[in-house]
C-alpha cells in the first residue's frame, strides 16, 4: 500500500539523517562516559587498573587538595554567576531604552570580549595583573592602597583575579540573550507602570525580572555548568596557585591524569562529582524558579 | 536628555507632565556613566593587547601603557622561537574541517528531528538535550585512551572527531527548522526529489542564514578550543594557535612583548569574523533562546 510505504520511507529518512549524529555522540561521547562510571569503581597506576569499589569515594573525602578544588570551584561558583547575571540584565536593561543614544556602539563594546579566545584573554589578564604591572600603578594612583597588591601570588586576590576575567570575558554573551528577551517585552506594560508612579528599580524586580525569567534560568544554568568547568583561565593566569587555592576541578583532573603520576580512575571519581554537581545545581535552579511562578 | 524635543506619547499627555522630572534626567546620567565605564572596560584589554605588541616584556610587566617601539624585535623573537605559518595552519585546518563537518552532520540531525517526529526519536532527542549538561571532564580520560588506542594521538583526526556531533548545534538547528516551509519540502517531493535531494538543493539554500550564523558559532569553538588540543596534540608542529601562546605563556620567563604578538594573531580571525558578520553573528546568538 502506498501509505505504508511512504511511512517506511519517512522512517527510513528520520533515522537515515540522524545516524551520523548519533553514531559519533555514540563512540566519541556515550561510550567515554560509561566508562568514566566504570574507571570511577578502579585504582592503580596508569593502565595498570584493578576494581576498587568504593576506595575512591574515601579517597575523595580524605584528600586535601579535592577539597580545596572544590571549595575554590564553589566559590567561583557563588561570587561569579550571581555578579555576572546581575550586571548583564543591568546592561541589558539599559541598552534596551529606545532613547539611548550610541547604543550599538554599547552592545558591540560589552559584547566584543566574547570572541576573545580563553587562553588568549587569560594571558591579558595575568600580565595587567602583575605585581609590578598596570593595575597596580592603577590602585596605587588613585590612592585606593598604599602599597601594591600581590594579585597573582595572593590566595584572595588570585581569586578575585579569576572572577573578574571570567566576568569579563561572559557578561557581555549573557546580556545578549537578556536583549533578545527584553525585545519580546510589551512596552506598554512600562508606560502603564510609569503613569503609575512605579519607580525604575522597581520595575525592574517587578516587571523585568519575572518576565525574563525563563531566559534567566537558562543563562544561569550555562553558566552554572561553564563554571564547574573552569579550565583555561585558570591554568593560564595562576596555574592553580598560589598553593592550590584557585585550583579547581577540572584542572585537578587534568592534573592526576596528565601531570602527575596516571591516576585514572581516581581521575574519573572526580570528574563524577562535577556530574553530581551540575545535576543537583541545574534541579536546584529549575526549582527555584518554578516555585515563584 | 534624550527626550528633550521628542514628542510626548499619547498616553503620558494624559497625565499633565510637561516638563522632564528631575529623576528620569538622574536616570540618564547613570545609564550613561554605568555603559561607558563597562564600554572602557570591555575595550581596554584590547587596546592593552595591541600596545602591548609595540612593548618589551619588561615594559609590559611594569604596566606601560603607551606604545613602544618594539614591534618589529617582537615580530621577529615570535618568528624565530615557533613556526607561525605551520601553526596557523594548524589552527586553520582543524577549525574549517571541523566546522564543515559539524554543519554538516548537525544539521542533518536538526532536519530530521524537527522533519520526521517520532516517539522514538523525541525521546532519543530529550536524552541529548540532557547530555548537554555532561562536563567534558566526565569523559576526557576515556576519550584520550580510546584516540591512543586508535593511534591517533597528534593528529588533526583526534582534534575534529569528538566535536564534530555537537549536540548544542544539533538542537539549534532543530529550532531554527521550526521555521523551514513545509510546503516546499511537499511540492518537491511532488517533483520527484529524492530526500537527500530535498536537503542539499532545497533546505540548505533556504536555510542560509542559520548555516551562516551556526558556522560562526562553531568556527570560534573549534578555533578556541584548548583543554582537548592540549591533551592530544603533543609535538610542537601540530600545535595551534592557542596551545602555542599558552606554551609561550607558561616558559620560565615568558617574553611578553612576543606573546602579545601571539596573541593578536590568534584574536584577529575572530574578531573580523565578528565584525564582518556582526548582525547574522547576534541573530545566531539569538536564535538559540527562541
Amino acid at each position: 500500500m502506498a501509505k505504508t510505504r511512504l511511512g517506511r520511507n519517512e522512517s527510513i529518512n528520520g533515522w537515515g539523517f540522524i545516524a551520523p549524529a548519533l553514531t559519533l555522540i555514540g563512540i566519541f561521547m556515550i561510550w567515554p562516559i560509561l566508562w568514566s562510571l566504570w574507571m570511577s569503581f578502579q585504582t592503580g597506576r596508569g593502565m595498570a587498573l584493578s576494581f576498587g569499589g568504593l576506595s575512591n569515594i574515601k579517597r575523595l573525602a580524605a584528600d586535601p587538595i579535592f577539597l580545596k578544588a572544590l571549595t575554590n570551584t564553589l566559590t567561583y561558583l557563588a561570587i561569579q554567576v550571581p555578579v555576572m547575571i546581575m550586571l548583564a540584565l543591568v546592561f541589558a536593561v539599559m541598552l534596551n531604552s529606545p532613547k539611548l543614544k550610541g547604543r550599538a556602539f554599547f552592545r558591540t563594546a560589552i559584547f566584543l570580549p566574547s570572541v576573545t579566545a580563553l587562553v588568549a584573554y587569560s594571558i591579558l589578564f595575568k600580565s595587567m595583573f602583575a605585581t609590578d604591572g598596570l593595575m597596580n600603578e592603577v590602585v596605587l594612583g588613585l590612592g585606593l592602597v598604599d602599597s601594591p597588591i600581590p594579585w597573582l601570588s595572593d590566595p584572595f586576590w588570585a581569586k578575585v583575579v579569576i572572577i573578574s576575567a571570567i566576568t569579563w570575558r561572559w557578561t557581555g554573551y549573557n546580556m545578549i540573550f537578556y536583549l533578545a528577551a527584553l525585545q519580546n517585552v510589551d512596552r506598554s506594560i512600562y508606560e502603564a507602570a510609569k503613569i503609575d508612579g512605579v519607580p525604575a528599580y522597581a520595575q525592574f524586580f517587578r516587571i523585568t525580572i519575572p518576565m525574563l525569567k525563563p531566559v534567566i534560568l537558562f543563562t544561569t544554568i550555562i553558566s552554572t555548568i561553564g563554571t564547574l568547568q573552569l579550565f583555561d583561565e585558570v591554568q593560564n593566569i595562576t596555574q592553580g596557585g598560589p598553593s592550590n587555592a584557585t585550583l579547581t576541578l577540572s584542572q585537578y583532573i587534568y592534573n592526576l591524569t596528565f601531570k602527575f603520576m596516571p591516576s585514572f580512575g581516581y581521575a574519573a571519581t572526580v570528574s563524577y562529582v562535577i556530574v553530581i554537581l551540575v545535576a543537583l545545581l541545574s534541579l536546584v535552579q529549575f526549582y527555584v524558579a518554578r516555585d515563584r511562578k | 536628555m534624550t527626550v528633550a524635543g521628542t514628542p510626548m506619547r499619547r498616553t503620558g499627555a494624559r497625565t499633565a507632565t510637561p516638563r522632564r522630572p528631575a529623576p528620569d534626567r538622574l536616570k540618564s546620567i547613570v545609564t550613561y556613566t554605568v555603559l561607558s565605564i563597562a564600554a572602557f572596560v570591555s575595550i581596554f584589554p584590547f587596546f592593552w593587547m595591541i600596545v602591548g605588541t609595540t612593548n618589551s616584556s619588561i615594559d609590559i610587566q611594569q604596566g606601560k601603557a603607551s606604545f613602544g617601539t618594539y614591534f618589529w624585535q617582537n615580530v621577529t623573537t615570535l618568528f624565530d622561537q615557533v613556526n607561525i605559518l605551520r601553526v596557523l595552519f594548524n589552527s586553520f585546518y582543524i577549525s574549517i574541517v571541523g566546522t564543515l563537518l559539524t554543519l554538516l552532520i548537525a544539521s542533518m540531525a536538526g532536519y530530521a528531528f524537527e522533519i520526521f517526529r517520532s516517539k522514538a526519536r523525541e525521546r532519543i532527542f530529550a536524552v541529548l538535550l540532557l547530555m548537554l549538561s555532561i562536563p567534558f571532564a566526565a569523559f576526557m580520560v576515556p576519550l584520550f585512551m580510546m584516540m591512543s588506542g586508535a593511534g591517533l594521538i597528534n593528529t588533526y583526526w583526534a582534534i575534529i572527531l569528538p566535536t564534530v556531533a555537537n549536540i548544542f548545534v544539533i538542537f539549534y538547528f532543530r529550532q531554527a527548522t521550526k521555521a523551514f516551509p513545509h510546503e516546499l519540502r511537499d511540492a518537491a517531493k511532488i517533483d520527484g526529489l529524492k530526500e537527500w535531494q530535498i536537503f542539499l538543493r532545497v533546505y540548505m539554500p533556504v536555510m542560509q542564514s542559520t548555516y551562516a550564523a551556526a558556522t560562526i558559532i562553531v568556527f570560534m569553538l573549534n578555533w578556541n578550543n584548548y583543554l582537548w588540543p592540549l591533551i592530544v596534540l603533543q609535538t610542537n608542529d601540530m600545535k595551534t594557535m592557542v596551545l602555542t601562546i599558552s606554551s609561550l605563556n607558561s616558559a620560565y620567563t615568558p617574553d611578553f612583548g612576543v606573546i602579545m604578538v601571539a596573541t593578536v594573531i590568534t584574536t584577529l580571525p575572530t574578531l573580523i569574523i565578528f565584525f564582518v558578520l556582526q548582525r547574522l553573528f547576534v541573530q545566531g546568538m539569538l536564535g538559540s533562546v527562541k
